[in-house]
């Protein structure tokens, strides 16, 4: 008999964006907080930001069992790593650390779209843009999800970075003050709101620096 | 077990007994399964259908099981595979028991093992085909949450699967307030289960509700909703219709 095809996807997109921008001291990471499935949405509620570690916070997007799934797997091989270390992974380290978990799964990947923002071992903002199979590049800022398309093209008129081909190599982050990019953020998202069906709800916004994070909530047009 | 021989033109081909043996497509199936949270609890609510396709099956049953003391879960989609969720469920709470150290399995707990395991099965390719809601209350902190076959989970202060999804949802979000009272949460649930009634031809007018408090879980007797059929717009559908002719002038 001819092989039988599943009539299921194992994928799903859930929807949502994730953006982060590394500043000199800072470093902002924010996410919608909409779940959706189709055209429902399933929660409004709903949290795309998770800490991994005290200097490196992860926002995903896409198929959220994966995304959770993934953060597990993270978690877990960070409390290995502070067993065996004594101390907390750098964000450059965990960076590392989910570009090759994404890509242990290269033929059945986790359908996650990931910015990872935190602070370097220097104490400087630092984000890095992630696809689905764990490639991955350092970056002054970056956005993922659905609505990353809205979003990018925006980033880049207002935050252009020098090219990281330049040498002497010079820095990506901007240069802008914690509360601009704060501003710029939530622009960037309540535009995105407006085109996007599956950006809205709610705006979580995480501020890392060096004494610590704060969180802000904004709310995003619910249509 | 799964392995692959070798045909003529050397294409790799699977154990057909191996690939029997994954889910398909589902055979009995439940409906929708609504549930808020209110003042005292959880409240729950679920038909007692079992379709066969387009066949109503079976009318006699319990889609929502107590867990534990503190848990309780509903299920739409394949009835078997419901059956062998409780299955997994048992041993959880039957070794949990054998610790005999007082501890005892919250909902919070019961959701995250029970997403775990419908995302493994999800990655194995072979799925159970359900979308569950579990709710429950310990230590007075009240919790409700969803999880679907392929292992996507979130928690809320309502939830509805299937149809309830596009029906129900929509009513809960514009009438559900924080401190429900508990004929209040039942009038509502009543409500989001008789629309589903109208509009959800799997849904059948013999419904439970469950009641999940600090104190425990009560299911109802199996009761009916009251239903009014002579609406203008049941009766006379086409009246005043996209391109019909008739007119209610």
């Amino acid at each position: 008999m001819t092989k039988q095809h599943a009539n299921w996807s194992p994928y799903d997109n859930n929807g949502g964006t994730c953006v982060a921008i590394a500043g000199s001291d800072y470093c902002v990471i924010a996410a919608d907080t909409r779940m959706s499935t189709g055209y429902s949405i399933l929660s409004r509620d709903y949290s795309k930001i998770h800490k991994l570690a005290d200097k490196a916070v992860l926002s995903s997007s896409g198929f959220q069992a994966d995304v959770k799934a993934l953060q597990k797997v993270l978690k877990s091989r960070h409390l290995i790593y502070q067993h065996q270390h004594n101390k907390q992974m750098s964000c450059p380290a965990m960076a590392q650390l989910l570009s090759n978990t994404l890509y242990f799964k290269r033929f059945f990947p986790y359908y996650a779209f990931n910015v990872l923002g935190g602070l370097d071992e220097e104490g400087k903002g630092c984000v890095f843009t992630y696809d689905a199979v764990g490639s991955y590049e350092r970056v002054g800022y970056g956005a993922q999800g659905s609505g990353s398309t809205l979003i990018m093209p925006f980033l880049d008129n207002q935050l252009k970075s020098p090219s990281p081909l330049l040498l002497p190599k010079q820095d990506s982050n901007t240069p802008l003050s914690e509360a601009e990019a704060v501003d710029l953020v939530k622009t960037v998202f309540a535009s995105a709101t407006e085109r996007d069906i599956y950006t809205g709800d709610k705006l979580e916004i995480m501020i890392l620096k060096a004494d610590g994070i704060k969180t802000e909530l904004m709310d995003l047009r619910k249509d | 077990m799964t392995f692959t021989i070798q045909i003529e033109n050397g294409t790799e081909v699977r154990n057909a007994e191996a690939d029997s043996q994954r889910t398909l497509y589902p055979y009995v199936t439940g409906t929708s399964v609504v549930a808020i949270k209110y003042k005292d609890g959880i409240l729950m609510a679920s038909d007692m259908g079992g379709s066969y396709g387009s066949t109503l099956r079976y009318k006699n049953v319990e889609r929502m099981k107590a867990i534990g003391k503190h848990s309780l879960l509903g299920a739409s989609g394949e009835i078997s595979d419901f059956q062998e969720i409780l299955r997994y469920l048992d041993e959880l709470t039957l070794n949990d028991n054998m610790w005999d150290d007082g501890n005892s399995l919250g909902p919070k707990e019961v959701h995250n093992y029970l997403t775990r395991v419908m995302y493994n099965r999800r990655n194995k390719f072979n799925p159970l085909w359900n979308t569950l809601v579990l709710g429950g209350v310990k230590n007075g902190e009240k919790y409700l949450g969803m999880v679907s076959m392929i292992g996507v989970s979130f928690e809320d202060n309502h939830v509805a699967t299937g149809f309830g999804n596009h029906l129900a949802r929509p009513i809960l979000r514009d009438e559900w307030r924080e401190d429900l009272s508990f004929e209040e949460g039942v009038k509502l649930l009543e409500k989001c289960m008789r629309v589903l009634l109208y509009r959800d031809r799997s849904a059948i007018n013999k419904l439970q509700i469950a009641k999940m408090t600090e104190e425990g879980v009560t299911v109802s007797e199996p009761y009916s909703l009251k239903t009014f059929w002579e609406f203008k717009a049941f009766t006379n559908p086409t009246v005043g219709a996209e391109g019909s002719w008739l007119y209610d002038n």
